[in-house]
């Protein structure tokens, strides 16, 4: 996915489908798609199975020109905090020289216009949304411009050559049209056949930090999230699900809930039993009222203690090859210097702010669905499924996600099927709203890991060999990716970080294996996905060995990467801002970890001191090349976030299963990050103009290892099992 | 039925008196702006004030709202300390999913009302009821220090 950031003539006949048109309400509309890739696609999606997507009808478009001059930005993905709802438009409006101020952005239904660039479906995630959409939507902004100036010097009796574009005017000498009072007659031009885009060097907007577009409606409270859905008619339910993972409805009595007042109905779905009512606070107390008898099925005694025993025992013997060089065992076998170790990492719940709920209105041939969604067309799918209707007749509005984690994008598109599921047995308008009990305990975490690890060090005190085992469950497994991303048996979101690691490029013998488990607990991507432990694992490794070799860790991972220029320009900034070389004051201590993902490259270090067993994270500096900064202050608060993210699940988050049931159910003992504990973050970009990366989640990953690395240089305690807890107590 | 002043206007809800103000608010009163985060006091989303102070309107009854007057977000912007936290909060870009900021800024602005110019510790303090996902602390911290340069 190479942007590209030279001068770049684009034949459009061949790459892409365009429409424009003019709008009922008068105006122009651009709808552009790019082939989508196959490689994620879903049986049976939209995509796959639209005809051609040139033939489609127009109101799906990426940018909307009205006559008062307002440019809508449609948006093929989600916002859900991580600021796409501005940096999709600085895209479109650099190319278009649009006027800022006359802005206003969308979130896109769901439609094969929108499918991702590179997944083959509509998804915001894998920190992808910038990259896959940094051609797409400057070739939308600057084919809108040609348009223009086309319809202007039609307009002027002038060539367009003569004409140029300023904030929002088509400019010829002392002349000037605005862009509203060009739309309707653009659109019924003919879309060139190439369009030119600006040279870097030309960029007004792209590289400049912009504040967010979505910042004063979330100041004052009046950003609708899918909790704010409401309109006449609109009920909602609370579902009743089985304690225990996997359970099913015996039998229900909803004599006592029926008797709450604002309760109207109960009805049985797969998932539970649904009360529905007035308003939630009815709906919750019908739902105490209720008496369900549960079938809790096989998983009743699922015990997480008794299951990481097993996961260890596991880890003592070699799993499914994900990557294997030269010969561990002989190897071994010409030193006596060795590292072993085990780690473990438990169950995580996303825990976003916003619980989850969706909103679900049916009539005859068509369904109308309101949530915070990372997939659209996958919910989409699921609820066509449900009520026998084509996809196209499932309308989705995406609203503001109030966080997302991945939580938001589910393959069994879960809390949209049963939120379809409570609408269609109820007959009217639903939303279905979870509390933070139902959330913390419904489901879809991110899994539990055990890794073992053996390495032999050199004479240099460098890794001869790489022996390490794996053990957890798989995400991808039982999901319309399983074909993708699962080969030979080894899930690839499980060993990223692992099997691909720049560190065994230089190590002449390694073996990496996967066990993986058969527990039935939902487990999902839970943000930066596999890496959010095997860098902790990696890097946590990598230090110990500095420590066995006794050399300092900066050092010894710039000699382990030193064919690695990314993670070094990574390590080498961080190092730099934090003077890595300079005491720190009595009692602090340094801890660093770098790691790829998802095409970026982050260095931390934290700053740490731990008095009576107490952690105090003081400071944290993040470097990171992602390639362009498109908007440099998203990424900072991106990079921010991370840490906040990852510091609290490293500190305090675990989700534990007792007699199949999860042992936590809300803020209280699922304990995340809050302000006394957030250290001072301090975020440096590395200049780049390498291959784009993400932003959303590859700060997190080595967020964990650089705490734990600076616990060890505080105190001689090696962590290997998160959260931190009370560990040094 | 209640009689209730919520942003300065009296008004009627036919609700049960157990009903948490938060409901009252936003099912009833259709006062969205105010949010559900936990239901247990846990995280601070739903934080409004009630005469004067900021408290958690997903455990407090309806009934401990009669005869006073609740301030929810939509009302901010006509109390001076609101007007500087909002204003803060937009200069220094504070928000990301945005779900807890309303929570945020009821819990900012009561600190800033009484304490003109709080420290980190109190701000610790005072904040660390709000729980924010997206981790907008630091920017939180700096939006208080902002608003309260601001009204000195």
């Amino acid at each position: 996915m190479n942007a590209p950031l030279k001068n770049t003539p684009l034949n459009i006949s061949r790459r892409t489908f365009i429409k424009a048109g003019a709008l009922v309400v008068g105006g122009l509309v651009i709808a552009f798609t790019i082939p989508h890739a196959k490689r994620f696609l879903m049986p049976g999606s939209v995509a796959e199975t639209a005809p051609d997507a040139a033939k489609l009808p127009a109101p799906n478009a990426f940018l909307r020109i009205g006559t008062d001059n307002t440019i809508t930005v449609m948006l093929a993905h989600s916002e859900m905090g991580q600021s796409i709802w501005t940096t999709l438009p600085m895209l479109i409006a650099e190319e278009l020289d649009a006027d800022w101020s006359k802005i206003k952005v969308e979130h896109a239904s769901a439609a094969p216009e929108y499918v991702h660039t590179a997944y083959g479906l509509q998804i915001t995630g894998g920190s992808s949304t910038t990259w896959s959409e940094f051609d797409r939507y400057r070739q939308a902004g600057a084919l809108t411009r040609a348009l223009l100036i086309s319809a202007a010097a039609e307009k002027l009796g002038a060539s367009a050559d003569s004409l140029k574009t300023e904030n929002g005017y088509v400019i010829s000498g002392d002349n000037k049209i605005s862009y509203g009072d060009l739309a309707e007659a653009a659109a019924k031009l003919e879309t060139p056949k190439t369009i030119t885009l600006k040279e870097p060097k030309d960029w007004k907007i792209i590289g400049k930090a912009t504040k967010r577009l979505d910042g004063p409606e979330k100041i004052n409270g009046t950003a609708i999230f899918g909790q704010d859905i409401q309109f006449d008619g609109l009920m909602t339910a609370m579902v009743a699900r089985s304690p225990v993972i996997g359970g099913t409805v015996k039998t229900f009595d909803a004599t006592a809930a029926k008797q709450i007042k604002g309760v109207r109905q109960v009805v049985q779905v797969s998932t539970g039993v649904a009360v529905i009512a007035d308003n939630y606070w009815a709906a919750k107390t019908g739902r105490e009222a209720l008496k369900v008898d549960w079938n809790l099925g096989e998983n009743a005694s699922l015990d997480s203690k008794a299951l990481l025993a097993e996961y260890k025992k596991l880890a003592a013997t070699t799993g499914l090859i994900a990557a294997k060089a030269g010969d561990n065992k002989s190897a071994m076998a010409k030193t006596n210097q060795f590292v072993e170790a085990e780690y473990a990492l438990p169950y995580l719940a996303h825990a976003p702010m916003e619980p989850l709920n969706c909103s679900v209105k049916i009539e005859k041939d068509i369904c109308e669905i309101w949530t915070g969604t990372q997939m659209q067309g996958t919910d989409q799918l699921a609820a066509a499924k449900i009520l026998g209707l084509k996809p196209e007749q499932v309308k989705i509005h995406t609203v503001f996600l109030g966080g997302g984690f991945g939580r938001r994008a589910n393959p069994q598109a879960d809390f949209v099927s049963e939120a379809v599921q409570v609408a269609k047995a109820a007959g009217v308008p639903v939303k279905t709203v979870w509390s933070r009990e139902d959330d913390v305990k419904g489901g879809y975490y991110r899994p539990m890991f055990v890794h073992k690890a053996k390495i032999a060090l050199d004479t240099n005190g460098m890794p001869s060999a790489w022996e390490h085992v794996a053990v957890g469950q798989s995400i991808m497994l039982g999901t319309p990716f399983e074909a993708f991303q699962i080969k030979d048996g080894v899930d690839a979101t499980s060993v990223e970080g692992t099997a691909d690691s720049p560190y065994l490029k230089n190590i002449p013998n390694y073996q990496i294996s996967l066990h993986t488990a058969k527990t039935k607990i939902p487990v999902l991507w839970w943000r930066s996905v596999g890496h959010s432990h095997t860098a902790f694992v990696m890097e946590s490794l990598i230090d110990e060995l500095a420590h066995t070799a006794k050399k300092d860790p900066l050092e010894y991972r710039r000699a382990l990467l030193k064919d690695h220029p990314r993670h070094l320009a990574a390590l080498n900034l961080a190092a730099e801002k934090a003077d890595w070389n300079k005491p720190l004051a009595k009692g602090v201590f340094r801890g660093i970890a770098v790691h790829e993902s998802f095409g970026s490259f982050v260095a931390q270090i934290a700053e740490v001191s731990v008095n009576e067993g107490e952690v105090k994270v003081h400071r944290m500096v993040s470097a990171i090349d992602c390639g362009l900064a498109v908007n440099p202050d998203s990424l900072k608060a991106q990079m921010e976030s991370s840490v906040s993210f990852g510091l609290g699940a490293a500190m305090q988050s675990e989700i534990t299963f007792k007699d199949g049931m999860v042992e936590q159910s809300n803020f209280h003992d699922y304990q995340v990050m809050r302000m006394g504990n957030m250290p001072k973050v301090e975020v440096y970009i590395v200049q780049s103009t390498e291959k784009m990366g993400g932003v959303g989640e590859p700060g997190l990953p080595p967020v964990a290892p650089a705490v734990t690395n600076a616990i060890f240089a505080a105190t001689g305690k090696r962590i290997r099992t998160l959260p931190i807890g009370n560990q040094l107590a | 039925m209640i009689t209730l002043n919520i942003n300065g206007k009296e008004q009627q809800l036919d609700v049960p008196d157990d009903m948490p103000i938060l409901w009252a608010l936003r099912d009833v009163a259709h006062l969205t702006g105010t949010k559900f985060g936990c239901g247990m006091a846990q995280c601070g989303a739903c934080t409004v004030h009630l005469d004067g102070q900021a408290i958690r309107s997903c455990i407090t009854p309806i009934s401990a709202a009669a005869g006073k007057n609740i301030t929810t977000i939509e009302d901010m912007q006509n109390d001076k300390v609101g007007q500087a936290v909002q204003a803060a909060w937009g200069e220094i870009d504070v928000v990301q999913c945005g779900y807890c900021q309303s929570g945020q800024i009821m819990s900012a602005t009561a600190l800033l009302t009484t304490n003109k110019k709080p420290t980190d510790a109190d701000i610790d303090a005072a904040m660390s009821g709000n729980i924010c996902r997206c981790g907008t602390y630091p920017r939180i911290r700096a939006a208080i220090h902002n608003a309260a340069s601001k009204l000195a």
